[in-house]
């Protein structure tokens, strides 16, 4: 008979549940939206204003306030797809490694003779020597410079490749090397567009990495690609400066050629700091997660000849005394001199994890754009055309529905009135969904609601034809209600399936538009299934209790 | 009073005119081809590569001026398109401006965009920007990739997965459903000069999507009145699967194609393409269904094992989903 056990009731009734209290964010969208904003600020540590409260107040903070994410042709944003010109970095790193081969290869002057650097491609590095017998010597000597690679696939082999032939000596980065210099420079990259995008305070930017060289930046609520480009490109400011004092005091008064900055890391801490930098990021090679002799981790950095100098004149006659590396107007670590750094190259432990020591590699190299960026896609929408867009498919969208509920009541009465019910948990499913999971609303999404809203009463009609059906066959109205679910089973399982095979694979191969169709309209068959399924059903089952029919029309 | 949109009881042979409906789908696809081969498609930015600008002005537009003034700028091939649509007030005119890949450039730059809505602005001050958008060659012709793998290994999974719920004939006939649905589309698409970009490609997916569905739903009908009606030629047993699904068939197509048709009007030109593509394809599908996938099952035959009359049907178990 028809029975459903008060557990399974219960449980439809709170998927709905849930499903409305999640979707209800969406129609107070505003309201929401900037209830979220101000809870954001609060947390990013902003001070507390009448209007923050005003906007936190908008929105009871008992209720669910996640909010369908709206896509670039909603909302209006830019949108860019980036290539790093990874290759680029090649060049730099192996220039890097010019004076400390000199160096190495001055001590053998004996063996060497002059030395001279040669014209190159790029990312190689050429030396003559002038003494060809000794070249062997000279290679092994630059060898001792290789540095084990610090990254999980590059265990175990050294970061450049040295060779020689006849009187010159050649110097490349290995394979492995390339490989982690790649993964290194796409996560700087990414890192300093966070940086550039969050100090422009938008709204939820997409920063992807895309493939192995790409990067898919969307930022809503932006004016142009164009403006976008020239935020990211900014090149953000690393320096070393000397460290005069801390303090905890914001207020405190600073002499004129004194700077405070605040440090990343320690709260209410400010540094005061000396205006004039004894380095610039400008001459900042590489920065890399590395192990101290004690097997601590560290950081490695490396300056270019001119800042190696400058460096190396400044570490001899401040040992023991803290400097400080700032970025961004933050200073992001003060350590205490050891010993003069004279190579160029130095070393900054502290009481660092190993992915402190990554985070502030990254941070570190995050100075300037490692490498230059083409960009590959370029879009802008207005926020005005997204507003036209979201008017018009709401209306669409209300259309869609008050037809097919008439067309639906017309059609199966009573029935049709319990599907159409149905119909408006299965929007409201989608949307709660789509904000629990943090989906993107796009206006193809919205063709896919209004699809799955088209589709979503093709279960329903299955199986109330099914239910006629039976009806002929001259059984009981309960039998036939029963059977009449329990034949389109198969129909509705098939038919849902392969519809959702194809989101499945839109979702996997597609992008931009395609995927944010899959999202809506995957989303949508699992909803629609549920609902027609279940919900409808369990409509049926009440009203048949209550009412104990002899006879059903549907 | 019940609305019904097709005789309770209906005993419509539809396979009567079986040739001349399959031939006419031959047709029809031999000539969305030869469309699509001398006429070609309308492709997008995403697909070619290039920019579009759209513009919005109070004055009306006049694609002439627009093009005097971009002509000065040497840009190549330039398509000018003025964008009606009902949802625009009076005072509100649209025009999507195409401008070819650059030769050299990934995406077309700032300086182009710049000094191309200068000179517009030049002719009509009130004009607006409301979108820009620009694909590089490169981008664009992996895009033309990803869509073509998508659509290909949606047919491998479809065909697949009913191999394995029904029976090969059965899947012979869908995915020929499916090509039939996506040739006749395409043909569509060449004839009226639509523009065919990524939304179109979604749309093609959710067309297989759709017409899968449809004829899952009478295959699944048919196999079970295989089982009941043992001895019943094949031809009589498919008509009967057909004439028993019929109001289903109008009703759910009925209601997506009223759905699909206020997107259409309302939902305003940015994705009437897109919608056009689904709304055309939800009619071909429905027909495929019946005209295409059954035809092809039926001339394909179901082994319903000669050597075992009795057993005849058997072997399309139902598999309890």
């Amino acid at each position: 008979m028809l029975q459903i056990a008060l557990w399974k009731r219960l449980t439809i009734l709170l998927v709905c549940l849930v499903g409305l209290s999640l979707a209800l964010p969406n129609v107070f969208y505003t309201r929401a939206e900037r209830h979220n904003d101000a809870v954001q600020a609060i947390e990013r540590g902003a001070v507390t204003t009448p209007e923050i409260e005003a906007d936190l107040a908008q929105w009871p903070e008992i209720l669910p306030s996640s909010l369908v994410n709206l896509g670039l042709d909603l909302r209006g944003g830019a949108h860019l797809l980036a290539e790093v010109q990874l290759a680029d970095v090649y060049e730099g790193r192996v220039d890097g490694y010019w004076p400390e081969v000199r160096d190495v290869l001055r001590d053998l002057r004996d063996a060497v003779g002059t030395i001279r650097r040669q014209e190159a491609p790029a990312g190689e590095l050429r030396v003559r020597i002038s003494r060809p017998e000794g070249l062997q010597a000279a290679v092994d000597a630059v060898r001792g410079l290789a540095q084990p690679i610090v990254s999980l696939t590059g265990v175990g082999q050294s970061d450049i490749e040295v060779t020689g032939s006849g009187d010159t000596l050649t110097l490349r980065l290995s394979e492995a090397e390339r490989s982690a210099t790649d993964d290194r420079t796409m996560e700087q990259s990414l890192e300093i567009i966070r940086r550039r995008v969050d100090e422009a305070g938008t709204r939820e930017p997409t920063i992807q990495r895309q493939g192995s060289d790409r990067i898919l930046i969307q930022v809503p609520g932006i004016g142009s690609a164009q403006e976008l480009k020239e935020l990211i490109g900014t090149t953000a400011r690393l320096t070393f400066h000397h460290v005069s004092g801390r303090t905890s005091d914001p207020q405190e008064r600073v002499s004129p050629d004194q700077l405070m900055f605040p440090s990343l890391d320690e709260p209410d801490t400010f540094y005061l700091l000396e205006r004039i930098p004894v380095v610039t990021g400008d001459d900042l090679v590489d920065s890399q997660p590395g192990f101290d002799q004690n097997g601590q981790p560290a950081v490695t950095f490396r300056f270019n000849p001119a800042g190696a100098r400058a460096f190396g004149n400044y570490t001899a006659d401040n040992v023991g005394a803290p400097f400080a590396i700032v970025l961004d107007e933050e200073v992001v670590t003060a350590p205490v001199i050891r010993q003069p750094i004279t190579g160029g190259s130095g070393q900054i432990t502290g009481n660092f994890t190993v992915p402190e020591a990554n985070q502030l590699s990254i941070l570190l190299r995050a100075g300037a754009l490692p490498a230059e960026m083409t960009f590959l896609e370029e879009r802008t929408v207005g926020p005005e055309l997204g507003q036209d867009s979201i008017d018009a498919g709401q209306i669409a969208a209300l259309v869609a529905m008050a037809a097919v509920v008439v067309f639906m009541i017309l059609s199966y009465g009573l029935f049709g009135a319990f599907a159409t019910v149905a119909l408006g948990v299965n929007v409201a499913l989608i949307f709660g969904v789509l904000s629990l999971i943090g989906g993107t609303l796009t206006l193809p999404g919205i063709a896919g609601i209004v699809l799955t809203i088209g589709m979503a009463v093709d279960a329903n009609v299955l199986v109330f034809e099914r239910i006629r059906e039976e009806l002929k066959s001259a059984r009981g109205p309960a039998r036939a209600i029963e059977l009449g679910y329990e034949r389109a089973l198969s129909a509705i399982i098939d038919a849902n399936i392969t519809t959702f095979i194809i989101a499945v694979i839109l979702f996997t191969l597609g992008s931009g538009p395609v995927r944010g169709f899959a999202v809506t309209l995957g989303i949508g068959i699992l909803t629609s299934v549920f609902t027609a399924i279940f919900v409808t059903r369990l409509l049926i089952v009440i009203w048949f209790e209550r009412r104990r029919p002899k006879q059903i029309e549907v | 009073m019940r609305l019904k949109l097709v005789p309770q009881e209906t005993n419509w042979d539809f396979f009567r005119y079986r040739k001349v409906t399959f031939g006419a789908s031959v047709v029809a696809m031999i000539a969305s081809v030869l469309i699509w081969l001398t006429v070609g498609l309308n492709f997008g930015i995403d697909f070619l590569g290039g920019t579009t600008i759209r513009t919005e002005s109070t004055q009306a537009v006049d694609v002439g001026d627009y093009r005097d003034a971009l002509q000065t700028l040497d840009l190549g091939d330039i398509t000018i398109t003025e964008v009606f649509d009902p949802t625009f007030g009076p005072d509100r005119n649209v025009a999507q401006i195409r401008i070819q890949a650059q030769d050299g450039a990934e995406a077309v730059t700032p300086e182009t965009i710049a000094a191309v809505e200068a000179a517009l602005q030049e002719v009509d001050p009130s004009l607006t920007f409301p979108s820009v958008e620009s694909v590089g060659p490169k981008v664009s012709g992996e895009l033309i990739i990803t869509a073509l793998l998508a659509v290909g290994a949606s047919l491998v999974a479809i065909l697949f997965y009913i191999w394995l719920r029904f029976e090969w004939q059965f899947s012979v006939g869908a995915v020929g459903a499916l090509f039939h649905d996506v040739i006749l589309t395409i043909g569509v698409f060449s004839l009226l000069q639509i523009r065919f970009d990524l939304a179109t490609i979604a749309a093609l997916l959710t067309i297989i999507g759709y017409s899968i569905n449809d004829t899952v739903v009478i295959f699944d009908r048919l196999r079970e009145n295989l089982i009941k009606y043992k001895k019943t030629p094949l031809i009589e047993v498919m008509n009967r699967s057909v004439n028993e699904t019929l109001s289903r068939t109008l009703m759910t197509s009925g209601t997506t194609l009223i759905a699909l048709l206020a997107l259409l009007i309302l939902g305003g030109d940015v994705i009437r393409g897109f919608v056009f593509a689904i709304f055309w394809g939800v009619i071909v599908g429905t027909y495929s269904s019946v005209y295409v996938a059954k035809n092809i099952v039926l001339w394909l035959g179901v082994d319903r094992d000669p050597k075992k009359p009795s057993d005849a049907g058997t072997q399309f178990s139902e598999v309890d989903a």
